[in-house]
């Protein structure tokens, strides 16, 4: 019974492979426009990014504050490398260039990471924090590296075309970086199923019982600190290649955080979390950062929540969701869902609406008061306006938590059914 | 009994800040022997556990392991050196399968190290033993169970597999049964009889019916020293063990 | 001269607002377990509201109000959101922290905008609280006040050096000096602070004697969390109050910490001063390799005399210090300075 299980797994296991590396090719077919090219390409990086910061975050249990260190490591490597090309002296195709870049991230993280790993837990997380703002500091002292204010900047179309590929068209970049994507998440992937993978996440979980069964814990974490370096440094040197300019920022607490941060929503328990976490980076910082001034405090806000409520993040709650349906009991929270998706719409209106309110009081105070959101005008110069705007939020936030409350409690029930369901399964 | 002992203690003393728990203790343990370390509470039987498996460092004093000197290493230098413990707060690795706790506590020793170039399903050996070990700990019927969802006893039993199937020829069993009701307790002993034949065995255990029952030789440790150490029988009649264990008694009227 | 005492007392003063700060860290820390992300957060906020407060109240009753609404508002955070995770492990505690560093970041910007504000002093304390007269013919000599007419000379041979030392520096050394002595008072002298320092070793054991620990840690953590807001209205009016200012500090707090010896007080005061004079002395010193290389005598080449590496200046390094130092310690004595044991 156990050899079916597996066969029908691993058919399973092909299908998604290929249904990914067909969306890979596909994409560019099925959004034609040039934001989604730019897009696309982008969240290929990030994916690679994301999953390598969950090598140490939802793998090692290593909650890292410098992760993009190795990456922008690998962005300047990459770029220097890239103007070296153009200039004729390495006489390197510019498609193997990210693997410069992945070696780069790769000895940063040797050279770095043994003193990093040397501890565990909280401190593990300030020593990433100090090298990172080194690091960060150094950059703006070597300005003949990281090229000061200005960067480091180069052309792309370098060296010898290869088979006709320039690289000038982002489109030939996107089919790049849709390469390197489906290998390091292969590759990646692969890594969770060797001995290394496997005590890593022993280590995440006991580091005192690893030490009892001959594994010296520093040495895993520092290797799997060395992988992760490598593949973020992979991802940089794409970045550097499609932007073909590489800034100070590369190596800075901000995309750090926005490592931890996506990689996080995404979902650090299960593989795909981080492939969903790069997918929303990108969405986060190109589109939403459109919409609104105050993405990033909706942002945290939401990364707030999903701490305390769903530390999963997002692929947790697809995956527990989808067990739910599995097993036919999602009609039972129909009623729970909607009362969730109600509440929750009329609490983000509110907020929402007082933020852009806030938002437009500091912006336009000396012009006119007059706000247009979201299909209403909102006079901010009016106390009326204001104070029922406060006073739907107020009662929107209490009536959340309550349909929130009623949601668990439902969603308890079909759990605790579930599981009597699968034992009385098992046990027949 | 000339072969050299497993296990020497060697005036071993520790203490922390001005406290000193342990205060020269001195035991030599034979290969094959099954002892079982007894004591009042705040003796110290759990800190000499921590002494011998490398958690602590003594403060002065060595311990010798199969002739070479231990004191000082670190836990994974230890146990490389055929030396195993379980703990008496159950420390399994909760998120992963009772499968993959097993397959975790062999890969060193079969030699995998820090291997990521080859899968897991292809480790034929350590895929053999760990299910081996599965069924000694009689939880094959559990093999994809996470260990977090197992019953305390259930877990209790995969702590023993982990501490075991590395293949320790010394084992440290840090009160083993705690927790159990009687019943289980009887299985349980029977189990650790089963799956330590042959090794080197110390326990540090309350219940005087499992001890009396396990142990060739009774350590009796009281204020960090060992008072007495001998067969159970004698050790049952020694008149400074009975005054450590029954003469609170005696002031209390019995 | 001159240079040297007065930069000795800045470093001093900026290494104590360091020490007003890592102090209520360290509370923190040894107290919950918890590192508190968001702690320089506390610190912006305490600038902020310092500064409306000031406007709107005047200077000296925001001083006193300013920290008590950020402990005000850590308490919140902390009863609301920190306590929920607790049982979450320390991966989740630091997370929660960490994400509202972002939120009071961008509510920060919010409210009052991206750029700097105009923190200013009160009357009392702008201008030097004394200065240091070097007179070249009647040597040193210490003026309180500002040096005023005596910097002028109207001779030409005689040259007159006035070094001044801000009052809003003194006043930095004067709080937190204020701050150490309440701080062991309360700990040590008090019946609340006996229970604090028992439940930072024994907090089940405190919560059986029928005290309520999670209201304890809630004070802590208000504690803590109004130092770094008193912290922040003092450096706010005396550096400059702006968004930045969190990011600023933050991560120097937190090399501080670690260097100090994690859950050392000690230690993170030993630490503050040592780094805060370190920065304050290396931004005035001028000096590089390259210059160090000319004074011993070497003849360089022309390559040599323009390379970075060898013409960076010590004061362009500066920024850079602390990280070095943090990166030693952990190589040389991963305990800390004072630290108890390896953290």
């Amino acid at each position: 019974m156990l050899e079916s299980n597996r066969l029908s797994t691993s058919h399973f296991e092909k299908f998604v492979w290929l249904g990914f590396a067909l969306v890979l090719l596909v994409a560019p077919w099925v959004f034609t426009s040039n934001l989604s090219m730019t897009m696309m390409s982008q969240m290929g990086i990030a994916i690679i990014a994301c999953l390598s910061y969950n090598v140490l975050l939802g793998q090692g249990g290593m909650l890292s504050f410098g992760h993009a260190v190795y990456s922008g490591m690998g962005s300047y490597l990459t770029i220097h490398a890239l103007n070296a090309v153009g200039a004729g002296t390495l006489p390197i195709p510019v498609s193997l260039l990210p693997l410069i870049g992945g070696i780069a991230g790769m000895g940063f993280a040797v050279l770095l990471g043994f003193v990093t790993t040397r501890k565990s837990g909280t401190t593990f997380s300030m020593i990433t924090l100090g090298m990172a703002e080194l690091v960060f500091a150094m950059s703006l002292m070597f300005s003949e590296f990281f090229g000061g204010e200005a960067g480091v900047s180069a052309n792309r179309v370098a060296g010898q075309a290869f088979l006709g590929i320039t690289y000038g068209p982002q489109r030939q970049v996107y089919y790049l970086i849709a390469v390197y994507t489906f290998i390091s998440v292969g590759l990646l992937y692969a890594l969770t199923q060797t001995p290394l993978g496997r005590i890593l996440n022993a280590v995440r979980d006991n580091p005192e019982r690893v030490e009892f069964v001959g594994y010296n814990t520093q040495m895993v974490r520092y290797r799997a600190f060395i992988i992760a370096g490598f593949f973020a440094g992979i991802a940089g040197g794409l970045g550097a290649l499609n932007f073909e300019i590489v800034t100070a920022e590369v190596v800075g607490p901000a995309r750090s955080g926005a490592y931890l941060l996506f990689t996080f929503l995404g979902g650090a328990t299960f593989f795909f979390g981080p492939v969903l976490g790069g997918v929303l980076m990108v969405l986060a910082f190109v589109l939403l950062s459109e919409i609104t001034k105050a993405w990033l405090l909706y942002l945290g806000l939401i990364f707030l929540f999903m701490v305390v409520y769903a530390p999963g993040g997002f692929a947790a709650l697809i995956m527990t969701n989808l067990r739910v349906i599995k097993a036919g009991a999602f009609g039972r929270l129909n009623l729970a869902y909607a009362g969730l998706l109600v509440s929750g719409c009329v609490m983000f209106g509110g907020a929402s609406s007082l933020i852009e309110m806030i938002y437009h009081l500091q912006l336009n105070s000396s012009m006119d008061t007059q706000l247009a959101f979201a299909g209403m005008v909102l006079d901010t110069g009016s106390k009326v306006t204001w104070s029922v705007v406060i006073a739907i939020t107020a009662a929107a936030l209490l009536w959340f938590d309550w349909q929130r409350k009623f949601f668990i409690s439902q969603w308890e029930l079909v759990q605790t059914d579930i599981a009597q369901a699968s034992q009385s399964g098992s046990a027949s | 009994m000339s072969t050299s002992p497993s296990l020497v203690l060697n005036d071993v003393h520790k203490q922390f800040g001005k406290t000193e728990i342990i205060r020269g203790v001195n035991l030599s343990v034979q290969p094959g022997e099954r002892v079982a370390i007894i004591g009042p509470n705040g003796a110290g039987k759990s800190t000499l556990f921590n002494l011998i498996s490398g958690r602590f460092a003594p403060s002065s004093g060595s311990i010798h392991l199969h002739g070479q000197r231990i004191d000082g290493l670190k836990p994974f230098e230890i146990n490389r050196q055929g030396l195993s413990r379980s703990f008496q707060i159950t420390n399994i690795f909760p998120k992963l399968s009772v499968f993959e706790n097993l397959r975790c506590s062999v890969l060193w020793n079969l030699g995998h190290r820090y291997s990521f170039w080859s899968f897991l399903s292809q480790l034929n050996d350590a895929n053999a033993l760990a299910h081996e070990w599965m069924q000694r700990i009689h939880l094959d019927h559990k093999s994809q169970e996470l260990a977090m969802n197992l019953t305390y006893a259930e877990q209790r039993a995969l702590e023993i597999g982990i501490t075991m199937a590395g293949g320790a020829n010394v084992v440290l069993l840090d009160e083993p049964t705690a927790g159990m009701s009687t019943s289980e307790t009887s299985r349980f002993i029977h189990l650790i009889k089963e799956v330590t034949q042959g090794k080197t065995l110390l326990t540090v255990e309350h219940d005087m019916g499992v001890v009396f029952g396990l142990a060739d030789k009774i350590a009796v440790l009281v204020y960090g020293e060992i008072i007495a150490f001998d067969t159970p029988e004698k050790v049952r009649a020694n008149p400074r063990v009975q005054e450590a264990y029954l003469g609170s008694l005696e002031e209390q009227g019995h | 001269m001159e240079f040297f005492f007065i930069s000795m007392l800045n470093g001093v003063s900026y290494g104590l607002l360091l020490f007003m700060l890592s102090s209520g860290l360290t509370l923190i820390f040894s107290m919950m377990g918890v590192l508190n992300f968001a702690h320089a957060s506390f610190y912006m906020l305490g600038a902020y509201f310092g500064y409306t407060l000031s406007g709107v109240l005047g200077f000296w009753p925001a001083l006193l109000l300013a920290p008590v609404l950020t402990g005000a508002a850590g308490a919140f955070f902390e009863s609301q959101v920190l306590r929920r995770v607790h049982k979450m492990g320390h991966v989740s505690e630091l997370l929660v922290t960490f994400g509202l560093s972002y939120i009071v970041l961008e509510v920060v910007q919010l409210v009052w905008g991206r750029v700097a504000v105009e923190f200013l002093p009160p009357t009392e304390l702008q201008g030097p609280l004394f200065t240091l007269i070097n007179h070249s013919t009647t040597g040193l000599s210490l003026v309180s006040g500002a040096g005023g007419a005596a910097c002028q000379s109207a001779d030409a041979t005689v040259s007159i050096l006035c070094t001044p030392f801000p009052a809003t520096r003194g006043f930095i050394m004067l709080t937190a000096l204020g701050m150490m002595v309440s701080l062991w008072w309360v700990l040590t002298r008090t019946r609340a602070g006996l229970i604090i320092q028992a439940a930072l070793t024994h907090p089940h054991t405190v919560e059986t004697l029928g005290h309520n620990v999670p209201r304890i840690f809630m004070l802590v953590f208000a504690m803590g969390t109004g130092l770094a807001g008193l912290a922040g209205v003092i450096g706010g009016f005396t550096f400059i109050t702006e968004p930045s200012m969190a990011a600023t500090v933050g991560s120097v707090i937190f090399v501080v910490v670690v260097v100090g010896g994690i859950g050392s007080l000690s230690g993170a005061f030993l630490a503050s001063l040592l780094i805060g004079v370190l920065q304050t002395f290396a931004v005035a010193v001028d000096y590089s390799i390259l210059n160090m290389l000319n004074d011993l005598g070497f003849i360089l080449s022309a390559d040599a005399k323009n390379n970075t590496m060898l013409m960076l200046s010590i004061s362009q390094a500066a920024p850079v210090l602390p990280y070095l130092l943090l990166v030693l310690i952990l190589i040389f004595r991963p305990r800390g300075l004072l630290g108890k044991h390896d953290a």
